[in-house]
């Protein structure tokens, strides 16, 4: 059960972080009008198709102690990166990042430009705007980028292992610890683990599809998916 | 220069702006256009795509022009030679647009106050109370927007935008789509609301029933310029260029050539389209020979089943019906006299005379129902 808790405890703080770091990034990608936007998005984007064990080898190499993040650490903490929670939530929020900022800026996007028009001539500064128009007409989006970094975040393996290794109660999340009794032929208890993370997952997108319901028949607007976008 | 609470203001919005603007996909568009609107309400008339949004746009600050200068009474706006350009949220320029873009999460009520943030909440509930009797939606201020139907949500975008005590009132076409009597009865509630204040509105429509629903002052655009400026009947009745004919309803524009001047007459002969059939025309600048276009209305054409004689009307042409179409109460009957008329008919003309395609006509048309326009 360390394992799980430890996994809930992750995926609760990346999302946290992927929220409050997330709203300002997706309201940028979506409102800016800078010529060199596409390469931030493309940043943005590459966890999606880059392979987890690269981004986890790249993330380790730069927590490492000539590292520019371990130094950093080291400097101002006095222990290394690599291989603590800290350095795990780190790499997750990188790894999760384009499922909690892409929703976002689909919902921004979609929220009708006369609306902030409107918005500006009646007075209201850009803040404003998006307190008071654009993120409640993106609270689809919104649920969706907390709830994807959520899940995406409980059932990551491969950047955990290359950056947080295999510690207990430290850096061993419930993929992993799947991974090792699978291993070590202990199959009843890789099923207890995977069932529990099954039934996580089918919950929450549960939720996902729940919320789309109602919230989209309240305001008329449908949820942001990553397999129904575009 | 601020109206203080429903003070007299007898500020006038002046506006010239330069616009070059690239679409993809499209022609380079360019607007040029100067233009002043005294208090009350000026419509902006014109095709879709002669620039009248984006024209709003500029005036209200959400689109920068290339250079220009607008001002309302002595406060600038924007000046491209001074160097200033006015953020919307300051300019007190209310714009409603032609969505009306009410926010969909937030009551009636709720839009309307939207506006009045930094004031106490008493002042500003009294406010919203005043405008919502005002526009007649005080029984609606709980609902949102997609529960309210078409005319009420009108009322309340005008209410939303004017409760902010505005110098100036943009309106891109707010009545689109609703009948003449519900336009007519909004219509009069904004004109008794500006009775008192006395702001400029600038109406933009592309529907000429707007212009004589609506008309004291007519500024007339098209392709980025403005094209003529006047009274609804100076404006529209006769148009000087040929879209703008089109958009005011002139079914027959026929081009020809210019056969004969009399001066002394004040009219001149036209030659239609290399045809035999000649008609007289007010006299405009053209010599022999020049190129013309004449725009007809086709109500203005009288049809009769045996040649006329001793009549007033200058212009008796011979011609067969060709085809006739019932269009709602009218029918629509085109003639051949070598070049093709467009006439009006009732169904009781029909009926009397005996119409039928093929049938042999006179059409007579007064020398002043011809107009003559540019291209």
């Amino acid at each position: 059960m360390d394992a799980l808790l430890l996994s809930l405890r992750l995926a609760l703080c990346v999302s946290a972080i992927l929220l409050a770091g997330g709203l300002p990034l997706a309201y940028w990608l979506a409102y800016s009008n800078w010529r060199g936007k596409f390469l931030l998005e493309a940043v943005v984007a590459l966890p999606l198709v880059l392979p987890p064990t690269v981004l986890g080898f790249y993330v380790l190499v730069a927590m490492g102690p000539r590292g520019p993040l371990g130094k950093f650490w080291q400097s101002l903490f006095g222990h290394g990166l690599a291989f603590t929670f800290e350095g795990l939530v780190l790499a997750s929020v990188l790894y999760s990042l384009p499922f909690a900022v892409q929703p976002l800026i689909a919902s921004f996007e979609s929220v009708d430009r006369r609306l902030l028009d409107a918005s500006a001539v009646l007075g209201a500064s850009p803040l404003r705007t998006f307190w008071r128009v654009i993120l409640p007409l993106s609270i689809p989006g919104v649920v969706t980028a907390v709830v994807l970094s959520f899940a995406h975040t409980m059932g990551e393996f491969g950047v955990v292992l290359m950056v947080g290794g295999n510690l207990a109660g430290v850096t061993r999340t419930v993929s992993i610890d799947i991974y090792d009794h699978v291993q070590s032929l202990e199959y009843a208890e890789a099923n207890r683990m995977a069932i529990v993370l099954l039934a996580i997952s089918f919950a929450v997108l549960s939720v996902v599809y729940a919320v789309n319901r109602q919230v989209g028949r309240q305001i008329g607007r449908r949820l942001w998916t990553p397999w129904a976008a575009n | 220069m601020d109206t203080v609470g429903g003070e007299l203001n007898v500020d006038m919005l002046t506006a010239s702006v330069q616009l070059q603007r690239t679409r993809a996909g499209s022609t380079p568009f360019l607007l040029d256009v100067s233009l002043q609107v005294p208090p009350g309400i000026t419509i902006l008339f014109g095709p879709s795509g002669a620039g009248k949004s984006t024209l709003l746009d500029c005036i209200a600050g959400l689109v920068r022009p290339d250079a220009g200068r607008i001002a309302a009474g002595q406060e600038v706006l924007f000046d491209s030679q001074a160097g200033v350009n006015r953020s919307p949220q300051t300019r007190r320029i209310a714009y409603v647009f032609q969505t009306l873009a009410l926010f969909p999460h937030l009551s009636a009520e709720e839009n309307v106050a939207y506006g009045l943030d930094g004031l106490p909440h008493e002042q500003s509930a009294a406010r919203v109370e005043e405008i919502l009797k005002a526009f007649r939606v005080e029984k609606l201020r709980a609902r949102k927007p997609p529960e309210i139907s078409g005319g009420e949500r009108q009322r309340i975008a005008l209410a939303r935008s004017l409760v902010t005590q505005p110098r100036v009132l943009l309106l891109d076409e707010p009545l689109t789509g609703l009948d003449a009597e519900l336009k007519a009865a909004i219509v009069d509630d904004l004109r008794a609301w500006n009775a008192a204040r006395r702001i400029p509105i600038l109406y933009v429509t592309h529907t000429r029933e707007e212009v004589d629903a609506l008309g004291e002052r007519v500024i007339a655009m098209d392709h980025g310029r403005v094209i003529s400026t006047g009274t609804p009947v100076e404006v529209l009745e006769a148009p000087r260029h040929k879209r703008l004919a089109q958009a005011a309803g002139f079914e027959n524009l026929l081009g020809g050539s210019v056969v004969d001047l009399r001066e002394a007459d004040g009219v001149m002969r036209v030659r239609l389209n290399e045809s035999r059939c000649e008609i007289e025309v007010p006299l405009g600048y053209a010599v022999v020979g020049d190129r013309v276009r004449v725009a007809i209305r086709a109500g203005d054409i009288l049809l009769a089943t045996s040649q006329p004689h001793d009549l007033s009307a200058r212009n008796v042409i011979e011609g067969k019906i060709v085809a006739m179409e019932p269009r709602g109460t009218l029918v629509r009957a085109r003639v051949d006299c070598g070049v093709d008329f467009i006439v009006h008919l009732t169904p009781g003309t029909v009926r009397t005379l005996e119409l039928a395609d093929g049938r042999h006509v006179w059409l007579v048309l007064k020398t002043h129902s011809c107009h003559l326009v540019e291209e």
